[in-house]
């Protein structure tokens, strides 16, 4: 099957989801941005690579942390960054998702960075644009997050080296998070020998085990001797429905507390993508506690995103 | 000018460990208070570590400040060739300011991975001076830059890739091989 992240030399052109891509190029983003993490502890935090191109923000959605970390790996490799945020812009009176990329790639855009409430905008953006333009999509929908999932890992790597001999928990609203299956599909990929994922049935999607993970609906036995805990942020808009309770309610059942923590292996890390609910999915003392490797995470985020632009413009990997 | 060089066989190169403990000789009174060795990845780092045995043992110094470069990030190629699979993180723990620093390459040729390195140094401080060596200048440079120290010039012509590799044994060894331009290394240039 044709894969539009790929060139026809298997060389990575667009970062669409982890989805499909091979484990090599998952290694060499992560093995690229190692190198990249380095550039953040220097006199000068900036490297001439994307000298002279144009990276364009698209966000049709609100993000905070994606959209600034995109920004600042931008500009740490040199590159000129212009941040839309569409929302308030010409979408709002009326123009179609391409035609603001072609205005855009009117004004010498080398590369789209985009972020969208309805799943498949960024291959839709990457199936459009002229071949020298590269896309990457920065959470669409519930489909995708790629940059988050290899943050993610990323991470991981940093704290337990060995993937190979890890068992990991995803806790919480798998079913509308693109983190999640982002962080699913690496993980798996990669050689995580056992993924869990621990959320009430109604927030799982159905045939979630397809994806090769093991499923809980208990905080208590799904902890049980993990060496990384992923929380998922419960999006408050979901509440109103039949879904869940309450906030309270979630909370005693399936927030992170420190007595649950106390239930995987002492030295487990803690992960959150943000923004965090504190007293909804994870208690304010797990969240800035020795085993939270929460902020570290936003750090590897500027890293990882530098290390996917620079293999993007450089045409892949050689 | 490269017309003029020669085409080896590897048989006919130099033994590098010869080479180095040269190479040792020649950078010993350059050494002061100040200095700092930095190797360029791959084979300008195995030498810079060789050198700091050598020397360290023929001083008394209270050791020598060093670093590694991987100058991947400033190529002036990039654009055309993309990054490697294999880059290594640049380490430079040491204050670069006024320091004077000992770049270390184990082949020079270009003079393009040169001014990678010296561009990418600047990033980390200004430094007092830079002193450019290499174990060897294999000829055909194409920018104002040139070693002040090396073991040996050989001579090649273009057709042909010289490098250092690391033995079994941790020993170093000059081998020579067919350039070959779609893969060609981007080390040694």
């Amino acid at each position: 099957m044709n894969n539009p992240q790929l060139d026809t030399d298997g060389h990575l052109r667009h970062l669409l989801s982890i989805e499909g891509l091979p484990k090599k190029i998952l290694n060499q983003i992560l093995d690229t941005a190692e190198s990249f993490a380095g550039v953040t502890e220097r006199e000068i935090k900036k490297v001439p690579l994307l000298r002279g191109k144009t990276v364009c923000n698209l966000f049709f959605e609100n993000s905070t942390r994606t959209r600034t970390t995109f920004e600042i790996a931008a500009k740490r490799l040199s590159a000129d960054v212009i941040s839309l945020n569409v929302g308030t812009s010409s979408q709002s009176k009326g123009e179609t998702i391409l035609d603001t990329v072609d205005n855009l790639i009117a004004m010498h855009a080398d590369m789209f960075v985009v972020r969208h409430a309805q799943s498949g905008a960024a291959h839709l953006i990457a199936k459009h644009v002229p071949p020298h333009i590269h896309v990457i999509n920065a959470g669409d929908g519930r489909h995708s997050h790629p940059t988050q999932g290899l943050l993610d890992v990323f991470t991981i790597r940093k704290y337990k080296p060995d993937l190979h001999n890890l068992r990991i928990a995803i806790v919480g609203d798998v079913l509308h998070s693109r983190v999640a299956r982002s962080e699913i599909h690496a993980l798996t990929t990669l050689g995580v020998p056992e993924v869990r994922v621990i959320a009430p049935k109604t927030l799982l999607p159905a045939q979630v085990e397809k994806m090769g993970v093991h499923v809980y609906h208990d905080m208590n036995e799904g902890l049980k001797d993990v060496d990384v805990v992923m929380m998922l942020r419960l999006q408050n808009e979901r509440m109103s429905g039949a879904m869940l309770p309450s906030a309270q309610e979630y909370f005693k059942t399936y927030g992170l507390t420190q007595e649950k923590l106390a239930l995987a292996k002492p030295d487990a890390i803690v992960m959150h993508p943000g923004p965090m609910n504190r007293g909804v999915e994870i208690d304010s003392s797990v969240a800035d506690g020795k085993q939270s490797v929460i902020l570290p995470q936003v750090t590897y985020g500027i890293a990882i995103r530098m290390a996917v632009m620079a293999i993007l413009a450089g045409g892949g990997v050689q | 000018m490269t017309a003029n060089n020669k085409h080896l066989d590897s048989s006919e190169l130099p033994n590098a460990e010869v080479l180095l403990s040269l190479l040792a000789q020649k950078l010993k009174p350059l050494l002061r208070q100040n200095t700092a060795l930095v190797g360029i990845h791959s084979g300008g780092v195995w030498l810079m570590q060789k050198l700091l045995a050598l020397l360290e043992n023929d001083i008394v110094t209270h050791g020598i400040e060093h670093g590694t470069l991987d100058v991947a990030f400033y190529r002036d190629d990039y654009a055309l060739r993309g990054l490697k699979a294999k880059n290594r993180p640049s380490q430079i723990s040491f204050d670069v300011e006024n320091k004077h620093i000992i770049l270390i390459d184990d082949v020079f040729y270009t003079g393009r991975t040169t001014r990678a390195a010296m561009n990418e140094l600047f990033d980390y401080g200004r430094p007092a001076s830079i002193t450019l060596v290499a174990l060897v200048n294999r000829g055909g440079r194409e920018l104002p830059i040139a070693p002040q120290i090396v073991a040996a010039d050989i001579l090649l012509n273009a057709s042909q890739h010289l490098q250092l590799t690391q033995l079994a044994d941790g020993s170093l060894a000059l081998e020579l091989t067919p350039q070959n331009n779609s893969a060609r290394p981007q080390e040694h240039e």
